[in-house]
């Protein structure tokens, strides 16, 4: 350090409105303080244990080996995301006020919009996290029991049996095309088992968790009790999943005998207008049953899935701003 | 209070945005699902299907399974009431999977309506009643399951099997047969057994000739015994001159008509 060097006069950093690192401070705190919580673990646990579960299962049902396996996986990393998303978000701004962290914060030169995006942010990725563990979870349960399921092919079909597709594949020019009926077998378990729908139908699942945060979030805005709040989110996520029914109900007007009642009417679009539309995130059914999810439902739900998380996100912002502290 | 009412109303908004938009991804969503049948479920049992996705949400596709083994073990109880109960709330649970509604349907019309028909505790003509209202159970398992999922092959096929085996209704078959042969990823059996049920159909003896024979005209591949019997079957019964016949490999030939 040489004296030469006369000290600068302290410049004083223009403040921004929106700042990303702040944000980033704010989710980082909020991740930690959610992954202590035993309520954490214990559902992170609790969901593992269902995933690993479904083996057992699978050696007592006596069909559909791969469906049952997918159902409770995909249902198990369903529930647990879902549950995991409104209990965390529903107590970060009650525990905040109660602990007067929020006064604290606030009285930095932190907006409130900030506040609530940091704080979504976090709980986003403690989702994130709960979702890799029990995805990677899920797919240690996949390969054991598909390696078991290959285990019985070799064993049920010779070497030498040829495949029914042989002619065709001998014939054509791509050297991967299987040449016995073993490789047939193991090439049509391995793609019904592992497929790209299976890991973005998970990864929907964490979009409709984070939609299921930001709801609970924007409820917990206005709402003075803890209890309040996470029974408001779950009714209102209960409720997205007959959207499309109300929805169809409201634009048809057919199907319920005639036209229908005025309250009626007015309740059918109150829950089509207001509620999330739950059942277009979910995907995992037909992934269950094998089938196979176009690229472009995959763009379109996630594009609705932010579109949902920005609006509710600013309104929750719009309850906050106002609210006397 | 002002925040609260800027909050409603951009929600209302949103609503209003969002409505179309998904509305056209539901609908393009169950044209891709369903092949581009129509799912003829009422709106109270789609309501019903909503409610309890909405009430048990990813858990109940666990609960489905875990209700299946039970179902399991009582049949192998022979408990074949509490079997329908279990396959009820199954189907409930999980309506998409074609092979809950199938094995459901199998139990009741094959298994069920058999033990019903050999149950020496009761007497004869309460045995044939309980037959035939197993037999009608099944059918409603299957044609539940069709409404369900509108683009399965499989079930219009054990639907067409059941009209066939247990109903003896040959043209009820046929049609459910037909219905199959215009799904997806159908087995091409379904086409010739659609024919087929056609052909033991009274009174469509013309239309069924018709049929068998743009069949046989498709090539020797499909030159099936059953085919060639019933092509012979019904060249006799129309009374078509020999020099019309098609020709049928003496081998295969009815022995009437060697």
């Amino acid at each position: 350090m040489s004296d030469a060097a006369a000290p600068s006069a302290p410049s004083s950093p223009v403040h921004r409105m929106f700042s990303l690192g702040r944000i980033a401070a704010l989710a980082g705190n909020t991740l930690r303080d959610l992954i202590r919580q035993k309520v954490f673990y214990f559902m992170l646990v609790f969901a593992l244990i269902l995933i690993g579960a479904s083996l057992v299962l699978v050696s007592l049902s006596f069909q559909g080996e791969i469906q049952t396996l997918k159902d409770v996986g995909l249902g198990a990393i369903s529930v647990f995301t879902m549950l995991l998303a409104v209990l965390s978000s529903a107590m970060l701004l009650p525990k905040d006020i109660e602990d007067r962290t929020l006064y604290t914060i606030l009285a930095k030169p932190v907006t409130r919009f900030e506040y609530l995006l940091g704080k979504l942010s976090g709980v986003i990725a403690m989702l994130a996290t709960a979702t890799v563990l029990m995805t990677a979870c899920f797919c240690g349960v996949l390969l054991l029991w598909q390696g078991r399921a290959i285990d019985n092919i070799e064993m049920n079909y010779p070497v030498d049996m040829k495949a029914e597709s042989v002619a065709a594949a001998t014939a054509s020019p791509d050297s991967t095309a299987p040449q016995t009926r073993r490789e047939l077998e193991i090439q049509k378990l391995e793609s019904e088992t592992f497929n790209g729908s299976l890991f973005g139908a998970i990864a929907i699942l964490l979009l409709r968790a984070a939609v299921c945060a930001a709801v609970t979030l924007m409820v917990s805005c206005f709402a003075t009790s803890w209890l309040f709040t996470v029974v408001a989110a779950f009714m209102m996520i209960l409720i997205g999943h007959i959207v499309p029914i109300a929805r169809d109900a409201w634009q048809a007007q057919a199907g319920m005998g005639g036209e229908l009642a005025i309250h009626i009417k007015l309740l059918l679009m109150g829950i089509t207008v207001f509620c999330p539309d739950m059942q277009l995130f979910n995907l995992v059914d037909d992934i269950a049953v094998g089938k196979i999810i176009p690229m472009e439902v995959f763009m379109q739900t996630t594009a609705l899935g932010f579109g949902y998380l920005a609006i509710y996100v600013f309104v929750g912002y719009l309850f906050f701003a106002w609210r006397e502290l | 209070m002002k925040g609260r009412i800027v909050g409603v109303l951009v929600l209302l908004v949103w609503g209003i945005v969002k409505l179309p938009i998904e509305t056209g991804m539901t609908r393009a969503r169950n044209a891709d699902r369903f092949h581009g049948f129509a799912q003829t479920a009422s709106l109270r049992e789609q309501a019903g299907q909503a409610g309890v996705i909405a009430v048990f949400g990813g858990l109940r596709s666990t609960v489905a399974d875990l209700l299946w083994i039970r179902a399991h073990i009582a049949w192998q109880s022979v408990e074949w009431g509490r079997m329908k109960y279990l396959f009820d709330v199954v189907t409930a649970l999980q309506p998409q999977r074609v092979n809950f509604w199938d094995m459901a349907a199998w139990h009741m019309a094959w298994n069920a309506s058999v033990a019903a028909e050999r149950d020496e505790t009761v007497p004869e003509f309460q045995r044939l009643k309980n037959k035939e209202d197993y037999h009608k159970l099944g059918e409603d398992f299957l044609l539940r399951g069709i409404s369900a999922n509108p683009d399965s092959w499989e079930l219009y096929d054990r639907l067409g099997g059941l009209y066939r085996d247990k109903f003896q209704d040959h043209y009820k078959a046929h049609l459910a047969y037909k219905e199959a042969a215009l799904r997806p990823d159908r087995l091409e059996y379904v086409d010739r057994f659609a024919v087929y049920e056609l052909a033991d159909s009274p009174g469509h003896e013309k239309e069924a000739y018709e049929q068998l024979l743009a069949l046989y005209n498709r090539g020797k591949q499909e030159w099936l015994p059953t085919l060639l019997k019933k092509l012979q079957l019904m060249e006799i019964k129309l009374g078509v001159p020999p020099e019309q016949r098609v020709y049928i490999p003496p081998e295969s030939r009815h022995s009437a008509d060697k």
